[in-house]
């Protein structure tokens, strides 16, 4: 069997345990909740509670940020059946992980750190996505990165990458906007270019974040993705664009550094549902 | 000329976790030739999140060594020994050692026994969960079965050993208990578990630890009272006993197999 991602096209959150309360407290007009794949990987206690009380009522997806797709080295083989456990246990209706490598030699840099894009690296991460999609028996979406720097050996650009890893695989990409925000903005390129070259047929998420701002060492914007403030003009109206040209997408809010207290994040929600329509969202698990 | 891949990944790495190396070659910027800055970003994202990591997992040891000390220490043992696995929850179960043999931390010798403390607190946290069998289970035994019995402990359960009062110490700077002199400066081990949804942290009465080790590796009853008696002459096996099914320690108790 085959699980193919399914969330709704509907405004979702990222789950923060400091929400757990307020989040139970009523029933929340979302989508769906997603979280981190690495923080419900010990076997049990407050973390698998809280996680079982929130699949029950809501629609889930499941987010990796620690499996180094984009690595040459194998697959950490003890991980990806970690990640195996972890949808067995909570069969969300998403598994998604990013164009990034976070692991060399062993050694874990909880960083998402990008890749050149060549015909060797194309066919290590189709390879490395068709070993992850065979053992997790689902598709996985993979995300678009946030990138600070470029590799002169680079040959592909991003979305000619993306694109045919998607074609190859049968994977489905996340497009993380704020990240096309940032990236374009770092590379001196213009957003709603790459944008519009986007295949989104292919898209079956969006997620929405905030960055922070800071100059090079030239006066040249750098900009960070931090996930740790509001999702900014720019990036709102580069959503609404998008949802435009392709309709209503599964939408999340990426809010994981200074969390805000629920109202103020699940306001950000309510924007991204006001742009997606007007129809209530409300989650059927 | 363009390099491998992996020598990449090599290059890029090792300039992430060692501050003294330049930009890698192969990597630039639309507006620089060597992208210091933007290269940092990577360097930074790694040393901070790392060092949250620790922190989240030791705020005691960080409480009481102050923020700096903490950043400053959390840099070097990144260096000397970053993670090895994307679980991060684990990470920093070789800090209370590194912490051990840590020279500007030698004055502090306490230290490494709280850091322990700390890690087996996470530990707890993220174990299996069970439900504590209860009192009733025990009542009506044969007094003279109850040597023989072997208990399969709650799997939250981490017990250490201190010549220090790590329990008071790690109390007072968690915001259990009020920070204060320590007038009675004493060995206290700490019995770590989590029967209810929160983690519980006490100091065992003498005879304890012992005790709760023997019967965590596997020995009979009788034998681990042996072990108390040997520490604690007046070790009250009933006492014990009762605190030990009192405290949901207990998952579950296998009974001798009858002699054939
Ligand atoms: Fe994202």
């Amino acid at each position: 069997m085959f699980i193919v991602s399914n969330l709704p096209a509907c405004a979702g959150v990222g789950f923060k345990p400091e929400h757990f309360r307020d989040i139970l407290a009523a029933p929340q007009p979302l989508g769906f909740f997603e979280v981190h794949a690495e923080n419900y990987m010990g076997a049990g206690g407050p973390p698998h509670a809280q996680l079982g009380a929130l699949r029950e009522r809501y629609t889930l997806s499941v987010h990796g940020v620690g499996l180094s797709i984009g690595s040459m080295e194998p697959l950490n083989r003890e991980h990806l059946m970690r990640l195996k456990l972890l949808c067995e246990r909570y069969q969300p209706e998403s598994f998604s992980e990013h164009l990034a490598w976070s692991s060399h030699n062993d050694i874990y840099l909880n960083d998402l750190l990008p890749l050149p894009y060549t015909p060797q690296t194309l066919a290590r991460v189709t390879e490395h996505i068709d070993e992850v999609q065979s053992a997790l028996g689902r598709q996985m979406l993979l995300e678009n990165p946030s990138t600070y720097i470029r590799f002169s050996e680079s040959t592909i650009p991003e979305i000619d990458f993306l694109t045919e890893v998607s074609k190859r695989t049968g994977c489905g990409l996340l497009l993380d906007i704020n990240n096309v925000f940032v990236s374009a903005k770092n590379h001196g390129a213009q957003p709603l270019a790459y944008l519009d070259s986007f295949p989104f047929d292919r898209v079956k998420e969006i997620h929405l974040g905030g960055h922070d701002e800071e100059v090079d060492e030239v006066g040249g914007p750098l900009l960070i993705d931090t996930h740790a403030s509001p999702i900014t003009e720019a990036v709102w109206s580069l959503y609404s664009h998008v949802i435009a040209r392709a309709g209503a997408l599964p939408t999340l809010i990426e809010w994981d550094n200074d969390v805000p207290d629920w109202p103020t994040l699940r306001h950000e929600a309510t924007l991204a549902q006001n742009i997606l329509s007007d129809a209530s969202c409300a989650s059927a698990a | 000329m363009s390099a491998m891949p992996a020598q990449f990944e090599m290059s890029f790495a090792d300039a992430l976790l060692n501050a003294d190396r330049p930009v890698p070659c192969g990597i630039t910027a639309h507006n620089a030739a060597i992208p210091t800055r933007r290269f940092a970003v990577y360097r930074n994202n790694v040393a901070v999140g790392l060092r949250k990591a620790l922190q989240s997992r030791f705020p005691v040891v960080e409480k009481i060594i102050g923020e700096e000390f903490f950043a400053a220490m959390a840099l070097v043992y990144v260096r000397e020994q970053p993670p090895r696995s994307p679980q991060l929850t684990t990470y920093g179960d070789e800090l209370p050692a590194f912490i051990a043999a840590f020279e500007p931390a030698r004055e502090l010798p306490y230290l490494a026994d709280v850091a322990r403390l700390e890690a087996a607190r996470t530990r707890s946290y993220h174990a299996a969960d069970a439900t504590p069998l209860g009192a009733d289970h025990f009542a009506g035994f044969d007094t003279d079965a109850v040597a023989g019995i072997r208990i399969d402990m709650h799997p939250s359960t981490e017990i250490v050993r201190s010549p220090y009062p790590i329990v008071t110490i790690w109390a007072m700077n968690s915001g259990e208990q009020e920070l204060a002199p320590i007038e009675n400066w004493h060995g206290e081990d700490a019995l770590i578990s989590r029967p209810s949804p929160q983690v519980e942290i006490r100091a065992l009465p003498p005879g304890g630890a012992a005790f709760l080790l023997a019967l965590a590796a596997g020995l009979p009853l009788g034998r681990a009272a042996e072990a108390a008696l040997a520490e604690e002459p007046n070790f009250n096996l009933t006492g014990n006993l009762a605190g030990l099914i009192g405290s949901g320690l207990v998952r579950d108790i296998v009974f001798p197999q009858p002699k054939k």
